[in-house]
């Protein structure tokens, strides 16, 4: 990296004992890039809604308006201030969370998202999970007995995790494990019938139901989710097995690992101690990179299943031209996105010493 | 220079691997040939090249293999199973033939994937090395942009691009494009750094090669081939977001038979006839699939880390 010498660089090549400036230092500098990034997106989306085919102004007032009437919309919309001023009117908007009104639901686009976003958590959430309970073991034994049977395993599940559409997928289990096996529910979050039969309080249905004590729902619940949790999971086993793979290839080619070994440590030691630990840091950004595109890759993934997440809202706005909600949840799921990337970069920053 | 007296196999082989290459040709042919030797001895890559060549075969032959007008609707044989006769692979809701459909789809998705690289790798390669190579303020605001679109959610800002723009194959290639340069700009720009201190490029500069020259005639060629092996296994994913793009109706518009809209289109009848919606996702599978191992073979003869 050749980045010039500026005040920030002299202040970072202090001494240790200037430790807690630098660590304000690094973190004004983390607030700084998520700032500009979010104005990134800002921007992106800006430009998105002012640039699309169909006319805003037409969009509320419909094509047979009079030219006065369409003026003075227009003058509403503040469409007749320069761009700047009106990416600074937008910005602002968003920052108060006004994202506008959907033309669908005629609801503040953001009342929607409150009310759909956490579908996609539960889900997403439950994916992560399966993900590092299967993925990181898998990735482990994979490193361990490299080239072995089990290696071959990982190495087939993630090549087809990179390469399995996941709409696809969801069709195909929804037609193996829901109408031939029975084994899961249908698509959806709940039977009908258990519609509002627990108060939301924590937006997860499982969590929910649990805390009501009704058995009955969280397992109907369960029987939902089951199927569009696991294919979303197999996709991140795929990637965190590879991953952790690569990473425990990496340490135990490394001496202390022998050095472990000559002591005589018992292998299971050895490989889940000693070199697991190694890899935890890089193994937790992993983790939440893979979270992250969960979150964004459940917007397919929620068609297949009818599940009433931010992915089918997002889909059911964009066939239906409503491009408030359309924005309203890219900025959403993007800034979800880009919070929890930088956050990656920062925890990988705080508990890697290497990296400071 | 040709090798000496009879063409045998055995002299092709010595004339390819000799140490000391009498001509330019002659060092390139072996350099190529070593890493065809290193790129075949995985079955793998092979079979990943052996499907993509077929499929590119079967694109380009289009109304030659196909055994059906792939729009043609005939409905009195609708939803015949696959193994039929005449029908191989079955027909839709409409009648139509859906191995013809596939052979005609994968024009679609071949164009479109290659649209985007086509697009996106000189624009990646072009920030990526004017960043590296000059350095300085211009580096630092060219890898800024980069840093903070690669922050960006790609499924989602291509399908916001999408639905702005309008359904279509140019808008989905821009849409894709829009959010797959970064990646392409970093590696551009990492390469660079790298090749800019080697030894070759300071004598081209005592020569008197202008900056330009260095940059385009040097750094840029150098770079193209992990930018290629990136790209290669970027198709991939370029295919699955087309087929994405296609499965919520923001690709090719119907009734052109693209691979992700015919996956949608066989949704509503999966339960009656899964052939439908299964077969032309197992293509998307295999064509994805084929990409990656190829890739996977690129890398393994053209990254240095990862080959020898």
């Amino acid at each position: 990296m050749s980045t010039p010498v500026t005040a920030l660089d002299r202040l970072r090549a202090l001494p240790a004992r200037n430790a807690g400036l630098r660590a304000a230092l690094f973190a004004l500098r983390w607030l700084i890039t998520l700032a500009v990034t979010f104005v990134g997106l800002l921007a992106v989306t800006f430009v998105i809604g002012r640039k699309v085919p169909i006319d805003p102004v037409l969009a509320v007032l419909g094509d047979r308006a009079s030219a006065s009437a369409y003026a003075a919309t227009r003058a509403a919309l503040g469409l007749d201030k320069p761009l700047a001023v009106q990416f600074w009117i937008y910005a602002r908007d968003v920052l108060h969370g006004n994202l506008g009104t959907s033309l669908l639901t005629s609801n503040p686009v953001l009342t929607d998202i409150q009310r759909v976003f956490p579908a996609t958590l539960e889900l997403a959430t439950l994916s992560t999970v399966i993900g590092v309970l299967i993925g990181v073991p898998l990735g482990v034994l994979a490193a361990v007995r490299h080239n072995r049977l089990i290696d071959h395993v990982a190495r087939f599940i993630g090549l087809v995790g990179s390469s399995v559409p996941v709409f696809w997928l969801g069709l195909m289990g929804l037609l193996l494990f829901y109408a031939k096996l029975h084994w899961v529910s249908g698509p959806g979050r709940l039977d009908p019938v258990f519609d509002g039969m627990v108060d939301t309080r924590t937006g997860s249905l499982l969590i929910d139901a649990l805390a009501a004590g009704e058995w009955d729902v969280f397992f109907n619940a369960l029987s939902h989710i089951a199927l569009p949790a696991a294919i979303l999971g197999y996709y991140s086993v795929a990637y965190l097995s590879r991953m952790t793979r690569s990473f425990m290839l990496d340490q135990l080619s490394q001496e202390y690992i022998t050095t472990a070994r000559a002591k005589g440590l018992p292998e299971r030691r050895v490989v889940w101690v000693h070199a697991l630990r190694n890899v935890m840091v890089p193994l937790l950004t992993v983790i939440a990179l893979s979270y992250s595109f969960l979150l964004e890759g459940s917007v397919l993934t929620e068609i297949v299943f009818a599940w009433p997440g931010i992915g089918s809202y997002l889909t059911g706005a964009l066939l239906n031209a409503d491009m408030n909600a359309v924005l309203g949840s890219t900025l959403v799921i993007g800034a979800t996105f880009i919070a929890l990337n930088l956050l990656t970069d920062a925890l990988y920053r705080v508990f890697d010493p290497r990296a400071r | 220079m040709l090798p000496s007296s009879e063409a045998t196999p055995q002299n092709w082989r010595a004339w390819l691997l000799t140490d000391t290459p009498a001509s330019r040709r002659q060092a390139a042919l072996g350099r190529a040939y070593r890493r065809w030797r290193r790129f075949a001895a995985n079955p793998l890559s092979l079979f990943g090249l052996a499907i993509l060549l077929l499929l590119i075969l079967f694109a380009a032959a289009g109304p030659l293999v196909a055994p059906h007008d792939p729009l043609r609707q005939v409905l009195a044989d609708r939803l015949l199973p696959p193994g039929s006769a005449s029908h191989w692979l079955g027909t839709d809701q409409l009648g139509r033939d859906i191995l013809s459909r596939l052979i005609y789809g994968s024009r679609i998705t071949l164009s479109i994937a290659i649209l985007v690289v086509v697009v996106v790798v000189p624009i990646g390669l072009l920030i990526g090395t004017t960043a590296g190579f000059f350095g300085g303020w211009l580096d630092n605001l060219l890898m800024r942009i980069t840093d903070i679109a690669l922050a960006f959610p790609k499924i989602v800002l291509a399908l916001a691009f999408a639905a702005a723009l309008g359904p279509g194959v140019i808008n989905a290639v821009i849409a894709i494009s829009i959010t797959a340069w970064p990646a392409y700009a970093r590696l551009a720009r990492a390469e660079t750094l790298r090749l800019v201190e080697a030894d070759y490029i300071h004598v081209a500069r005592l020569q008197g090669a202008s900056r330009r020259r260095i940059l385009l005639r040097y750094i840029v060629p150098l770079c193209s081939s992990s930018v290629i092996v990136r790209a290669t296994l970027d198709m991939a994913g370029i295919i699955l977001t087309v087929a994405g793009l296609g499965f919520l109706g923001l690709g090719a518009q119907p009734p052109s038979p693209e691979w992700g809209f015919m996956v949608a289109s066989g949704r509503n009848v999966l339960l009656d006839a899964w052939w439908v919606a299964t077969i032309p996702g197992c293509a998307i599978l295999a064509v994805s699939l084929a990409f990656n191992l190829l890739g996977d073979g690129l890398r393994d003869v053209f990254d240095p880390r990862h080959g020898d």
